[in-house]
């Protein structure tokens, strides 16, 4: 009894004492183990990043706005990015409406049908791009298996224009992002806890209506890391578009390739990747008001 | 012992990663030793056959080694080592652009031809300040000869009349060549085309446009697209039709109107071994190993002097893009006019004629 009533100012901050220096060691301890992958980050990326945009801001060695004026002024530059983000946008609505389904049934289905949906959306993710690219000619091309089942069944005459085109392009690129929309959806879905639904159907509500006042919304941090993931990485495609587009489906990445052949500056090209940049980070800024990037990069 | 086993083997590969890291150093070190040139092309199986027709055959006769590098696109790495003023790249076997525009931008050397007399024999177009051709092919009229039966397209004249040649077409997407083939249909001769007309060429690929199903850009692509049946009619390179003839593809084509193109040797400013690889050059455009080159690939020599040797078979001439006979039918890429402003300014254009 004695002892409890003495103040015993030792041992109380002993532990503290420890714990915080426990705290420090281990700080330092991160740091020191972050930092192989900060100086790669550092020297990889950071150095050649700060020196693109100087170079977009040189001609002759000298301080010029010229590329910029070149990227704001000609209709060329607009026609591209207005393409790029349109095609992005389309190929993140499709990826969403195709894999939210996905993701969905991985979820609610039991292990072993969930395991295959999620071998089969992976599987293909291992494959190169131009392999994939190829067997989506062979599919959608003139004489292609999905043109030549139409003709045979008698529901087309003509082939249809199903490659070469906007269209060609969009289909190839959502299935090599899909497993992009997917993974996030379904990591965000595995966390939502079932007894919200079995609660809210105790309580009298009808699958439609648990699903989309329950289920959805708390989905819906999975549906956004998703969509930014797919919205972005499309922004950048170079090879999908060179190959379904037919020449004519031209974004912002094949503007940058085109730059470095046709000017003598690397600036001309450095400039075009500084304002595709720009773009993706207003996105991704935007993107952090309405929800925390943390939320999006899955570590809440 | 097992321990020590453990311990040895993880100094043995210490010491091989640390002879790995040491080696670029090595070479560096070497660079003194003159005998030897970093020589580069395009990679692929182009690169080995030049290695059995060219490079094997010439380091021997030099005593040299040929330090070999690939680089299928080698403008931006000759951009940089010229900028960084420490060049390690010797000769560099690449589209003759290149040349051009980087010995006007300083990046190149000039070529002191009194010291390449195996270019003596060539005639001027196959040479440039800054360079000298290597070998040939050629953008040819290539079509399905099951489409077209005993009236085969000749001539881009034929390509552009979408009424007696009907079917979907492919041109390259990219303006070398396909506004020269604009030009011959709009009844320019090929010996005439140069400087471009510019708008004509442009104006005469409007009229083509709605009838062009793809416009490749590889070349792996162009053949995929004729030998699927994609399309009818492509113009495409003499290599991959014939590729596409050998795996036994419906596919022929004609040299007729060809525009003749070529990949130029030229050495970069200031290289490390600016004296072997000016005596490399010119033992590479000799007549006996350029002759060489056909037994390996469908492309043709840069140097004509090939074909009045005694390796070449009258056959095998008239298969390949610079023979005398077939170089008469064709019109012979002008690089300088591309690598002019003018050239420059056509080549902006064409994205703007994509878009529209």
């Amino acid at each position: 009894m004695k002892e409890t009533t003495l103040p015993n100012p030792g041992l109380q901050a002993m532990p503290k004492d420890n714990s915080a220096r426990f705290q420090r060691r281990e700080h330092h301890l991160m740091l020191a183990l972050l930092m192989p992958a900060l100086l790669i980050v550092t020297l990889l990326l950071i150095v050649p990043l700060g020196w693109m945009i100087a170079q977009s801001f040189q001609v002759d060695g000298s301080f010029s706005l010229e590329h910029y004026e070149r990227v704001l002024t000609d209709g060329v530059y607009w026609r591209t990015f207005g393409l790029t983000f349109r095609i992005s946008f389309i190929v993140t609505l499709a990826a969403l409406l195709l894999g939210y389904p996905l993701a969905y049934a991985a979820t609610v289905l039991p292990r072993r049908w969930s395991l295959m949906i999620l071998a089969l959306v992976i599987v293909p993710f291992w494959t190169s791009v131009l392999v994939r690219a190829y067997a989506w000619l062979i599919l959608l091309q003139r004489s292609g298996v999905i043109n030549q089942t139409l003709m045979g069944l008698g529901l087309t005459d003509a082939p249809l224009a199903l490659v070469h085109n906007e269209f060609g392009t969009i289909v190839a690129t959502v299935h090599i992002l899909l497993p992009f929309m997917v993974l996030p959806l379904y990591a965000t879905m595995q966390k939502i806890p079932r007894d919200l639904m079995l609660a809210g159907s105790s309580l009298g509500g009808s699958p439609m209506h648990i699903f989309w006042r329950v289920f959805f919304p708390l989905s819906l941090s999975g549906v956004l890391a998703g969509m930014t993931l797919v919205f972005v990485l499309c922004l950048g495609f170079y090879i999908t578009p060179e190959l379904m587009g037919g020449g004519r489906t031209v974004m912002a990445s094949m503007l940058v390739s085109r730059n470095i052949q046709l000017y003598v500056e690397w600036g001309a090209a450095s400039a075009v990747s500084v304002v595709l940049l720009l773009m993706v980070v207003t996105i991704f800024y935007l993107v952090s008001r309405l929800v925390s990037m943390e939320r999006i990069l899955g570590v809440k | 012992m097992n321990q020590i086993q453990c311990f040895t083997r993880k100094v043995t590969t210490q010491l091989a990663a640390f002879s790995i890291l040491a080696l670029p150093l090595a070479t560096t070190a070497q660079v003194a030793h003159a005998d030897q040139i970093t020589f580069v092309s395009q990679g692929g199986a182009y690169q080995e056959a030049q290695t059995k027709a060219i490079l094997d055959p010439v380091a021997q006769s030099l005593g040299i080694t040929i330090n070999q590098e690939s680089a299928p696109d080698a403008w931006p790495m000759i951009r940089t080592q010229g900028a960084t003023g420490q060049p390690i790249w010797d000769v560099v076997d690449t589209p003759t652009f290149n040349c051009i525009r980087g010995g006007e931008q300083g990046l190149i050397e000039p070529l002191d031809f009194s010291r390449i007399p195996n270019a003596e024999s060539m005639p001027d177009g196959y040479k440039t300040p800054y360079s000298v051709a290597y070998e040939f092919y050629s953008s040819v009229l290539a079509y399905n000869p099951e489409t077209y039966g005993d009236h085969p397209p000749q001539t881009w004249k034929d390509f552009w009349d979408i009424d007696n040649f009907p079917g979907p077409r492919a041109l390259r997407n990219n303006p070398l060549g396909t506004l020269e083939a604009a030009l011959m249909a709009d009844g320019v001769a090929p010996d005439e085309l140069y400087p471009l007309d510019v708008d004509r060429a442009y104006e005469k690929l409007e009229e083509i446009k709605p009838y062009v199903a793809t416009w490749w850009t590889s070349g792996g692509q162009s053949a995929q697209l004729l030998h699927d049946g994609e399309v009818d009619m492509i113009m495409m390179w003499n290599g991959r039709v014939s590729s596409i003839i050998d795996a036994g593809a419906q596919a022929a084509f004609t040299y007729n109107q060809g525009v003749l193109q070529s990949t130029h040797l030229c050495v970069i400013k200031d290289a490390p071994h600016l004296d072997t690889a000016m005596k490399f050059v010119n033992a590479a455009i000799a007549p006996d190993v350029q002759a060489d080159l056909p037994k390996y690939i469908d492309y043709g020599p840069g140097n004509p002097a090939a074909f009045q040797t005694d390796r070449i078979s009258k056959a095998r001439a008239a298969e390949l893009p610079s023979s005398p006979e077939n170089a008469a039918k064709q019109a012979l890429m002008a690089y300088e006019w591309w690598s002019s402003p003018e050239g420059v300014e056509a080549e902006r254009r064409w994205l703007e004629f994509m878009q529209q």
